[in-house]
């Protein structure tokens, strides 16, 4: 008998032969990337419909005109001032949350405490200024389903109507327009301000199990990374989320 | 489950030169910097200045700065630039979807705006 072994029986050793980790990752994080690829499909589904809304319709509401204030220093005149300061607010606990990451790759508890500490700071107050946000727009007349000519908008009156949605349009008015960005502004900043207050949950979270000493036990702040994951993320939609709607 | 830990351990000291402190604040350099340029587009140049009008151009650069800012989270605070090119386009190919959805839904807004005139439109004065 032949003792050549043919080509097929060959062990193979290749990363994706079995009996070893080909990304050399940890499962947990694995997991949380298809999470967020899946999380990217939602966001995406809902800006790319709110793309498609505006391409479909002659007429917008121009940022510029609709989001002017500062709240509690002007009502009007400062287009993407405060948006500026909340887009600012969530890089910088963007850049926290990475630097909690290091200090875990170093062991450096307090460090991994202090940094954390700065990125829940920030993300309570990117919450806390898109609450500000959302109650000004809602005293100007917007809201879900509504926008300011919704109560005269019955009996479509062109002149009423203009006169009460002018001054968020340069040029001709449209109220079905008004409408949908009125939605799908709360809906979409709603949605994003829904992952904004679950991270600051989880931070919060790993923040406890940081002081508990669990991932000194553990031996690896692994966790830090999986919840930066996620947290990045959510400044990463901001990103699209503050181009898309304030911007173009 | 030594093994498997071995393995991670591994990883990550493997990645350790991915990002020290002044890499990060690198990073921040680079995502402030285009936000301030955009800041300087829209209030400056359009709103101030009225050099470029809102449209297409304008529009154009936005996206693009949007894109790179999203290339520097993704690649850098993420850290997807160090991992395995093949996990990079496991979770990267998938968005081709997305690119094909925008082209399907740019395609079908243009048609509903041409398809449905029937939205009043009202003369500002």
């Amino acid at each position: 008998m032949s003792t050549t072994v043919s080509q097929l029986d060959k062990v193979k050793t290749g990363p994706w032969n079995g009996g070893k980790s080909p990304w050399n990752l940890e499962y947990g994080k694995i997991m949380m990337w298809f999470f967020l690829v899946g999380d990217a499909f939602t966001f995406s589904a809902f800006l790319v419909y709110y793309g498609a809304q505006r391409f479909s319709h002659a007429v917008w509401p121009d940022p510029d005109k609709v989001f002017q204030s500062i709240p509690g220093i002007t009502d009007g005149g400062q287009p993407l001032v405060f948006v500026g300061l909340m887009t600012f607010i969530l890089i910088m606990s963007s850049v926290t949350m990475v630097l909690a990451v290091e200090a875990g790759h170093r062991n450096s508890k307090h460090e991994v405490v202090k940094w954390m500490l700065w990125t829940i700071l920030g993300g309570l107050m990117f919450v806390g200024c898109q609450a500000l946000e959302w109650t000004h727009l809602h005293h100007e007349g917007f809201w879900f389903g509504r926008n300011p000519a919704t109560d005269i908008a019955t009996h479509m009156e062109g002149a009423n109507v203009a006169e009460k949605l002018g001054h968020f349009f340069t040029g001709d008015v449209s109220y079905t327009s008004a409408l949908q960005f009125a939605n799908l502004f709360f809906t979409i900043t709603g949605f994003h301000g829904f992952h904004v207050t679950v991270g600051i949950i989880l931070n919060i979270i790993i923040l406890c199990m940081t002081l508990n000493n669990t991932f000194e036990k553990r031996g690896s702040y692994l966790m830090i990374e999986k919840v930066g994951l996620y947290w990045h993320f959510v400044d990463l939609v901001w990103v699209f989320v503050f181009t898309l709607f304030y911007l173009v | 489950m030594s093994q498997y830990q071995d393995n991670i351990a591994h990883g990550e000291h493997a990645h350790e030169g991915g990002l020290d402190k002044k890499a990060i604040w690198r990073v921040f350099g680079v995502l402030l910097a285009l936000t301030c340029l955009e800041f300087l587009i829209a209030l400056g140049f359009v709103h101030h200045w009225q050099i470029l009008a809102k449209g297409v151009l304008v529009n154009s650069i936005y996206i693009v700065l949007t894109l790179v800012k999203a290339y520097y989270i993704i690649a850098f605070f993420m850290h997807l630039k160090f991992e395995k090119s093949s996990f990079i386009v496991t979770v990267g190919i998938v968005f081709i979807f997305i690119i094909y959805f925008i082209v399907l839904m740019l395609v079908e807004g243009g048609h509903l705006a041409s398809a449905f005139q029937e939205h009043q439109i009202f003369p500002n004065k």
